[in-house]
């Protein structure tokens, strides 16, 4: 199946514009969901087609077997080797258990899938990881074990030790009395959290009222249908011209609520969904200003840390101790710590401006496709439906 | 990115939106948002109050509007184009003042109400199609009534309860140029009571007509209702009943309205005494009835026995109607129109039908309300979110996406106005399908009408028969005892004489029967006539009005749709 790029989502398209086959490409697309197993393990699995000439894949084209855990396993992959981008959000993991094996809510999940991949590959950093190439890549069988092992809390040992020091210079700074949060005090991101925070709310109200829009086109639909059948039926008591105009109306009014049917399914995928997608993509903002948060911790921490030690050292240096090698090791061990802790949090800084400049021009980009989709739909329904009532006013008239 | 500065500029014009519109009031600061732009741009004018009514609360005499409409011959769906004033005064918005479509010119004329509190289309007090179609092609008379200024009256008669009852009196104005009315406009103020002795005194004097049926009573609900909404609610139900006699070509005319209408002071009509004083007088009179020879008298005949104080009658006819459907044997007049039996039938399918069309064009309306107000809100949660990214907007790109989204949200809360106005227009065609749903309760009872007029007549029929049988006995015995009793004699002579009253009342009866009879034939084809015509005018403007309002919406996304096309083109 020729890969189309996503329908709403220009931030989500790796395709290249130029496509000589000199220039490196890498294209990705979800394809062809399968319903899986029986019952309560039952899931849906997909296709997933990489095309590319970049030398670190296998080849040109690779299709593997994947489902929605997998993708989840490469989420949380990402997440935490690339601190300060903002790793493109994944649909929803809840369905309510009626709708999941539904027609629409399976497509909507599949072209949200096939968004979040595209965006990964487009991304200029996220493209070169190597988990990518391993979820693009490896067999179904190697996955599960992947996805086994790391999904949940089993965390790299590097990580478990992190949390141990997060733990203990916690626990040091509630013994000397110092526990105040540790924050960045800069007035522009100060700006840009509360920012980020408000659009949330703001984006999840939009969503609500887009969501509840599609269900009374849906309303309207039937309750046209509906009235269109009662006065079918009301006609076959009058006679003559007069029943046939009601029967005429009652057959008008099934096409136009079919017409709304239609749309109300449009809106859906092109309004609604993208909304949602927005929604989303703020909330890994979040996520991403929470570990900025903890970088930013552990930076001063650790700085306060490195003092500290110094300090020591100087002292065991002018009394000549026999700690005092002990110590050095301790302070270079530190420093180094440190300096890396603090490297990390400068970069996610730089990071996170570039990620905060393409995040709004993309969304600009989404939005106003969005805006034009649901525009476009909302005019070409009502002109249809214009048509069809002024066929039936003109026979009315006669 | 490309193009969106660009666009920002394309935008100052249109953005000028009128501020007239009535939106919420959210304040969007003036932002000279671009080195390059010229910042007079005022974008972000103020907006009025947003999801209140679809329309300005202008107020217009409607009288004189809906009384050219009336007298001019024409079809009322082409009367003359809306006022320019409905809509705002900045015309920057042309998609106003356009030439007329369908949708403009079926206006719904508001009555002096706030539009706002009109939260559920019930506006009984708009003039039906019903009256519009019907009083054009009559010879140009017409009579408008208005029922207001309900208050509260103390009763001043010695009443039992101490601190007196309190009851209501409506205002009713009418207006007219019906020679029969002494004057063109007069009002009088009346009481529920009133009304229901009115509705009792018609229902005598036009049996087997097809009479509106009068508002309840109501005695449970107004326990349950606030007293002010009970009493808007009983305003509204007394205008529409009041409306609706005054189209009925017999009764428009009768002298019992007449009368309601223009007698100051207390209503000169003959109450109605409730059952309970009935079947005490009639309790009363049964033992002399019992004991002598009763007759109905041939003028009490021409009304059916159920309402009256004849007890005695009343069980005649009741073991009559008994015996019409128990015994085997045909009575001695039976309704044999075939064809009235057939227009029964079809009555009791239309009046199937209506109902269920009734219940689903209420939920069609609720459909379309649910619709424009979520558009409404959608809207305004984009306004919202417009007027949050102005003020903390630090990019271009965002500055950009302002503007989409607030030609996007006030799009969307034109749209919503327009399904709300839409909705208005529909319900106000729709209602012709309740109004004649209301209308079979009537015709029930004009059928009523008949049915105990036939009754009468075979109650006195069998009557007859069973004194002629007496008489005959009587005279049989009477020819074996030589000499005449005199007892016996002055039993025959007064048998006799019953028998001559009973034919008479046999007689008043039948031809009150006929009379019914007819009456009802000539209701039906009226009302068939009155119902085609209505239904195809509620047809025509139902559509007629889908028609407009689509165009109006499909107008206002074509252009978002337009303004918004670079970037479809861009992501390709």
């Amino acid at each position: 199946m020729e890969h189309q790029p996503p329908p709403w989502s220009v931030s989500g398209s790796s395709q290249s514009p130029r496509s000589p086959s000199s220039q490196p490409y890498l294209h990705v697309s979800v394809i062809d969901p399968v319903k899986l197993g029986n019952g309560v393990q039952a899931y849906i699995s997909y296709r997933v087609i990489t095309k590319t000439n970049l030398p670190e894949y296998h080849g040109p084209e690779k299709i593997v077997i994947r489902r929605y855990s997998d993708f989840v396993w490469l989420h949380e992959c990402l997440f935490e080797k690339y601190k300060g981008i903002f790793i493109p959000p994944l649909p929803e993991k809840n369905a309510v258990e009626k709708f999941r094996f539904t027609a629409e809510f399976i497509e909507m999940r599949r072209l949200a899938l096939d968004i979040f991949l595209n965006r990964v590959a487009s991304h200029h950093k996220l493209r070169q990881s190597e988990d990518l190439r391993t979820f693009l890549q490896v067999d179904e069988a190697v996955m599960e074990r992947l996805r086994a092992h790391e999904t949940g809390i089993f965390k790299k040992p590097v990580e478990l030790m992190q949390i141990f020091k997060d733990v203990q210079s916690k626990v040091s700074n509630v013994v000397l009395g110092k526990e105040k949060p540790v924050e960045e005090s800069n007035s522009e991101y100060e700006k840009l959290k509360h920012y980020v925070f408000e659009l949330e709310n703001h984006l999840a109200e939009a969503q609500k009222h887009a969501y509840r829009l599609v269900k009374r086109h849906r309303e309207l639909g039937k309750s046209l249908s509906d009235f269109g059948k009662a006065m079918k039926l009301l006609g076959s008591c009058e006679g003559d011209s007069l029943g046939r105009a009601f029967s005429e109306l009652g057959a008008k009014s099934d096409l136009v609520s079919v017409r709304l049917q239609k749309e109300a399914q449009q809106l859906l995928m092109n309004f609604e969904e993208p909304l949602k997608d927005y929604v989303l993509a703020v909330q890994s903002i979040k996520a991403t200003i929470a570990e900025r948060a903890n970088a930013f911790r552990q930076h001063c921490e650790l700085s306060e840390t490195v003092k500290l030690k110094e300090i020591n050292l100087e002292k065991l240096k002018l009394i000549h101790s026999d700690k005092m090698r002990e110590a050095e090791d301790e302070y270079k061990e530190v420093k180094e710590a440190s300096e890396k802790a603090t490297r990390r949090y400068e970069t996610m800084v730089r990071l996170m401006k570039e990620e905060i400049i393409q995040f709004q021009e993309h969304k600009t980009l989404d939005m106003g496709v969005a805006f034009h989709n649901f525009a476009d739909g909302q005019a070409r329904l009502a002109n249809n439906m214009a048509d069809g009532w002024r066929g039936l006013l003109a026979k009315l008239e006669a | 990115m490309m193009g969106a500065e660009n666009k920002g500029h394309d935008y100052e014009e249109a953005h000028l939106f009128a501020s007239k519109e009535e939106m919420e009031s959210l304040v969007l600061h003036e932002h000279p948002f671009n080195s390059n732009s010229n910042g007079n741009g005022n974008f972000f004018s103020s907006y009025g109050s947003a999801m209140s009514s679809s329309l300005p609360d202008s107020h217009h005499p409607l009288s004189s509007s809906v009384a050219t409409a009336i007298l001019t011959d024409s079809d009322p769906l082409l009367s003359p184009p809306p006022y320019p004033e409905l809509h705002g005064p900045s015309s920057h918005d042309n998609s106003y003042i356009e030439p007329p479509s369908y949708a403009d010119v079926i206006f719904s004329p508001f009555h002096g109400e706030d539009i706002n509190s009109l939260e559920s289309p019930s506006l009984s007090s708009i003039n039906s199609p019903m009256s519009f179609s019907r009083t054009s092609s009559s010879n140009s008379e017409y009579i408008r009534i208005t029922v207001s200024n309900p208050q509260k009256e103390q009763e001043t008669s010695n009443s039992i309860v101490p601190g007196g009852n309190t009851y209501f009196t409506y205002l009713i104005t009418t207006r007219t140029n019906i020679p029969e009315f002494v004057a063109t406009e007069f009002s009088v103020r009346r009481r529920f009571r009133d009304v229901v002795t009115l509705s009792d005194r018609l229902a005598e004097s036009y049996r087997g007509f097809f009479i509106p049926p009068r508002p309840d009573k109501n005695v449970m609900e107004s326990q349950m209702m606030q007293k002010q909404e009970f009493v808007e609610q009983r305003r509204l139900a007394l205008e529409k009943y009041l409306r609706r006699l005054s189209e009925h070509p017999m009764i428009k005319k009768s002298d019992e309205l007449k009368v309601f209408l223009q007698v100051q002071g207390k209503l000169p009509l003959p109450t109605s005494t409730d059952v309970a004083s009935r079947m005490l007088d009639g309790a009363v009179k049964l033992p002399k009835q019992l004991l002598g020879e009763s007759t109905v008298a041939p003028h009490e005949v021409v009304q059916p026995a159920k309402g009256g104080r004849d007890l005695l009658r009343l069980f005649k006819e009741l073991k009559q109607s008994m015996v019409n459907d128990w015994s085997g044997s045909r009575p001695l007049v039976v309704e044999e129109d075939k064809e009235f039996l057939e227009k029964k039938e079809k009555m009791h399918d239309l009046e199937q039908q209506l109902s269920s069309s009734s219940q689903q064009a209420e939920s069609l309306v609720k459909a379309q309300q649910d619709m424009g107000e979520t558009m409404g809100e959608l809207g305004l949660a984009f306004i919202k979110l417009t007027k949050f990214e102005n003020e903390e907007a630090v990019f271009n790109s965002q500055r950009a996406r302002v503007l989409d989204m607030k030609n996007f949200a006030t799009a969307a809360v034109k749209a919503s106005r327009f399904y709300r106005e839409l909705n208005l227009h529909t319900v106000k065609h729709l209602d012709a399908l309740h109004g004649h749903l209301g209308l079979m309760l009537a015709v029930h009872s004009a059928f009523t009408d008949r049915t105990s007029a036939l009754l009468t007549v075979q109650t006195l029929l069998t009557e007859l028969a069973s004194l002629q049988s007496r008489s005959e006995k009587l005279e049989a015995a009477s020819s074996k005892v030589f000499g005449g009793d005199k007892t016996r004699i002055r039993k025959m002579e007064e048998l006799k004489e019953t028998m001559r009253v009973t034919e008479d009342a046999k007689n008043v009866a039948i031809r009150e029967y006929e009379r019914i009879k007819e009456n009802n034939r000539i209701e039906l084809e009226r009302l068939d006539k009155e119902r085609h015509t209505d239904f195809l005018s509620m047809l025509k403007g139902f559509v007629a009005n889908q028609v407009g309002y689509a165009e109006k919406i499909a107008n206002v996304w074509g252009r978002v749709a337009e303004e918004t096309s670079g970037y479809v083109k861009e992501s390709i």
